[in-house]
């Protein structure tokens, strides 16, 4: 007989599941402002604490303090506020859309709409984002993308400039710094990183902006691109949203558990940042510092936004079939919206009043885009894209092979 | 009507030919293609400084620098991705994976993004990368040194899928290879790498140095992707095959005196069908040879094409020979690889049906 006791196989679970409330104290959240700022020539071993603190801007009054408040003025941030809005209200219209079966699949946001927004103004025209399906605030923060067109994708209509050949929320707009959405997990990681390398070996001085999930930090991609961002010095900043959950697991399950995905940049030799991913401010100056150091040839940084996916994963999904159904209220980072309105309030750049027009201004904007949208008809409707055009693209140019299936279908 | 099998196309002015192995003339290929192009990169394990474990990158960085050609950490997945997103950017990568054993772990690169990238994002995003392999067996490799896995790649749409079989074609499919703007699987027979085999493992290996295949044009020429070569023309029966087996068909056709037209698809998806049906309307008689397992190898896709294109003019059944549908092993290296004998014995039964 051996002298140990029989072993046990650990299974995480989160603290909360239906009809309880969650213990949210596993986050180890710092106070607004008392996490250090370093020299973005920073050495990544000199990033350990703050891969495991949490960086926040925005305090309790809704005032920026502490070494990572940003210089940024208030036209940005009320830019910043409207995309985020903006945002939100496309994320609903769109969800109804699905539930109307105008589009077969939808993926919203809710409550992230902080880390992409406030990224993207701290990135600089020509970097490349290799996105997830959840960063549509990078898109819908910029003026040269139209409410419109996004919808025409997310309808597989005629104006679809994806033809319908992909599922809706996976856009492509490489003109607007936007990489091709893949249904992969993970596969953008190691790509941004390849993009950066790119733009290091001609001489560029474009940077590359990489996405994931927390659960989807279990998949070998993402060790992959640490790896190849580290040994190359990839100009990178490779973004870890952790918003607790992937569809019904919670981030425990993916390695989360007594630990931090930040804390595997330092591991991995990158320079790691942990930040309160619903303070714009914050978001805004972490991006910013990431920025720098990768446009400054001092290599890749890796940031864990905090957040917390109010929404369900999709359209597919029900979470209070996993989760408790407050938890959202409960989060203790707040919404990151109400967050900067009150900043600003308290800043005497906005007001309750401007914020409820803007509001409806951007609800009648979002209505006349799905109008537009869908005089190029919807999935409901039928007018999609041409069948000849599912065997363009798959080839630069069309093998006899493609030809006669063409042919053989008929159109 | 049917088209003549399509030649070479080599710039008059730099047809200085000189004896080269296959591996010279891949590496030829590399440093043409890394001179006329700073937007090719090249870039696997042991490839840098090294010159890769078959010495087919040897001498590019100390030609190039270490920002054109370099040596990567041991990830497949890795090198593709990072090649992928390289091409997102605009440059043209050319990555090697040490044996095609080892492709597995970029599967989902390959097969999930670069193969799909054009037609997802409606031609926003190419993969123009060139990821090359060294395949097949007859060299004692084993399990996970001897593996042909091309019907693996050509299954996958959006993906090209090369093999020559000599360091003619080599070059000049590898030059086709990074020019293309697809992204293309480019298999290399390492049993092929120093000379031309047969099958007859007993009898020593003759160098490229003694055979006309050899003699490659020191400068830039291309043989066309989508184009096969009649390697021996024949009237009795059709031989569709690719690699090392084009040698060993050669031999078994010598041997057996049948008049076997030997087609070398070396494009093996997509591939030059028009030189196919051609040769089996022809000849009434074809047997597909392979070193890869049998069971939905591309030996089956090659059969199955003839059969709904020439059943007419078929006088027998369509043969195919390959490896048999087991890991490759070690000491059963000449049982398992389709030597002479049994592509001969096809090359008889097709003959008597």
């Amino acid at each position: 007989m051996s002298a140990h006791t029989a072993l046990r196989l650990h299974v995480p679970e989160p603290s909360g599941r239906p009809g309880c409330v969650t213990d949210f104290s596993y986050l180890q959240l710092s106070g607004a402002g008392i996490v250090r700022k370093p020299p973005v020539d920073t050495s990544h071993f000199d990033t350990t604490d703050l891969a495991y603190a949490l960086i926040s801007v925005l305090d309790h009054d809704d005032r920026a303090v502490g070494p990572w408040a940003p210089e940024i003025d208030s036209t940005r941030l009320r830019k910043g506020l409207r995309a985020m809005m903006k945002t939100r209200i496309f994320d609903a219209r769109m969800t109804i859309a699905q539930r109307q079966r105008k589009t077969s699949f939808y993926m919203q946001c809710y409550g992230e709409e902080a880390i992409a927004i406030a990224q993207a103004a701290a990135l600089q025209q020509g970097d490349m984002c290799f996105p997830t399906y959840r960063q549509q605030g990078l898109l819908l923060s910029r003026d040269d993308v139209s409410m419109s067109e996004l919808i025409c994708q997310l309808m597989s209509n005629e104006a679809d400039p994806m033809k319908g050949r992909q599922l809706p929320v996976f856009y492509s707009y490489k003109r607007a710094g936007f990489f091709s959405i893949s249904g992969n997990l993970a596969t953008q990681y190691p790509q941004a990183v390849g993009w950066a390398m790119a733009s290091a070996i001609k001489g560029d001085t474009r940077i590359a902006s990489a996405w994931i999930g927390d659960g989807a930090t279990a998949e070998s991609d993402f060790h992959t691109a640490l790896t190849f961002a580290q040994v190359y010095r990839a100009p990178v900043i490779l973004n870890v949203v952790n918003n607790q959950w992937a569809i019904s697991t919670f981030q425990a399950i993916a390695g989360g558990e007594s630990s931090t995905f930040a804390a595997r940049g330092v591991g991995c030799g990158i320079a790691s940042l942990r930040v309160d991913g619903n303070d714009f401010l914050a978001v805004f100056a972490a991006s910013q510092w990431a920025a720098e150091r990768a446009r400054s040839n001092q290599g890749p940084t890796l940031i864990e936004w905090v957040t917390y996916r109010a929404g369900g994963h999709s359209t597919s999904d029900d979470p209070s079939k996993y989760r408790p159904a407050d938890d959202w209220e409960r989060f203790p980072l707040g919404d990151p919206i109400e967050r900067l309105k009150r900043h600003l309030i308290v800043m005497g750049a906005w007001s309750d009043q401007e914020h409820v027009e803007v509001q409806r201004e951007l609800e009648v904007e979002a209505a006349a885009a799905q109008k537009e949208a869908e005089s190029h008809g919807t999935l409901l409707d039928g007018r999609v894209p041409s069948a000849a055009t599912i065997f363009d693209g798959v080839y630069e140019s069309m093998p006899d092979h493609l030809r006669r299936q063409r042919q053989e279908l008929g159109v | 009507m049917l088209t003549e099998v399509k030649q070479p196309v080599v710039e008059a002015a730099e047809a200085i030919s000189k004896p080269m192995t296959m591996i010279q003339a891949l590496r030829s290929a590399m440093d043409v293609m890394m001179g006329r192009d700073s937007d090719v990169v090249v870039f696997g394990q042991d490839v840098g400084y090294f010159g890769g474990v078959f010495r087919v990158t040897e001498g590019l960085q100390a030609k190039y620098g270490k920002t054109r050609c370099f040596d990567t950490p041991i990830s497949e997945g890795g090198i593709v991705g990072v090649a992928v997103g390289m091409g997102a950017y605009g440059l043209r990568p050319v990555v090697e994976i040490q044996f095609a054993d080892y492709f597995y772990p970029a599967s989902d690169q390959i097969v999930s993004e670069a193969a799909r990238l054009r037609h997802r994002s409606v031609g926003d995003f190419t993969s123009p990368i060139t990821i090359r392999m060294p395949c097949g067996g007859g060299i004692y490799g084993g399990q996970t040194h001897s593996q042909s896995p091309e019907a693996l790649f050509t299954h996958v749409c959006g993906l090209r899928t090369v093999m020559p079989s000599n360091p003619y074609d080599a070059k000049g499919l590898l030059i086709s290879a990074i020019e293309c703007n697809d992204p293309v699987i480019f298999l290399e027979p390492k049993r092929l790498y120093n000379g031309p085999f047969d099958g007859h493992h007993d009898r020593p290996v003759v160098p490229w140095s003694k055979h006309a295949m050899g003699n490659v044009p020191e400068g830039y020429y291309t043989v066309p992707l989508e184009s096969a070569a009649v390697f021996r023309p024949g009237t009795q029966l059709t031989v569709l095959t690719y690699g090392t087996m084009t040698w060993v068909a050669e031999c078994a056709a010598r041997e057996t005196g049948i008049d076997a037209e030997i087609i070398d698809l070396r494009s093996i998806w997509p591939l030059d069908l028009d030189t196919i049906l051609h040769s089996v309307k022809k000849t009434g008689r074809c047997v597909v040879v392979h070193e890869a397992t049998k069971t939905s190898g591309f030996g089956a896709e090659l059969s199955a094409l003839v059969q709904e294109h020439c059943f007419y003019q078929l006088e027998a059944p369509i043969e195919r020979v390959a490896g048999w549908d087991t890991p490759y092993p070690h000491a059963q290296e000449w049982a398992y690889f389709p030597g002479p004998d049994r592509v001969g014995a096809a090359f008889k039964r097709a003959m008597e049906a």
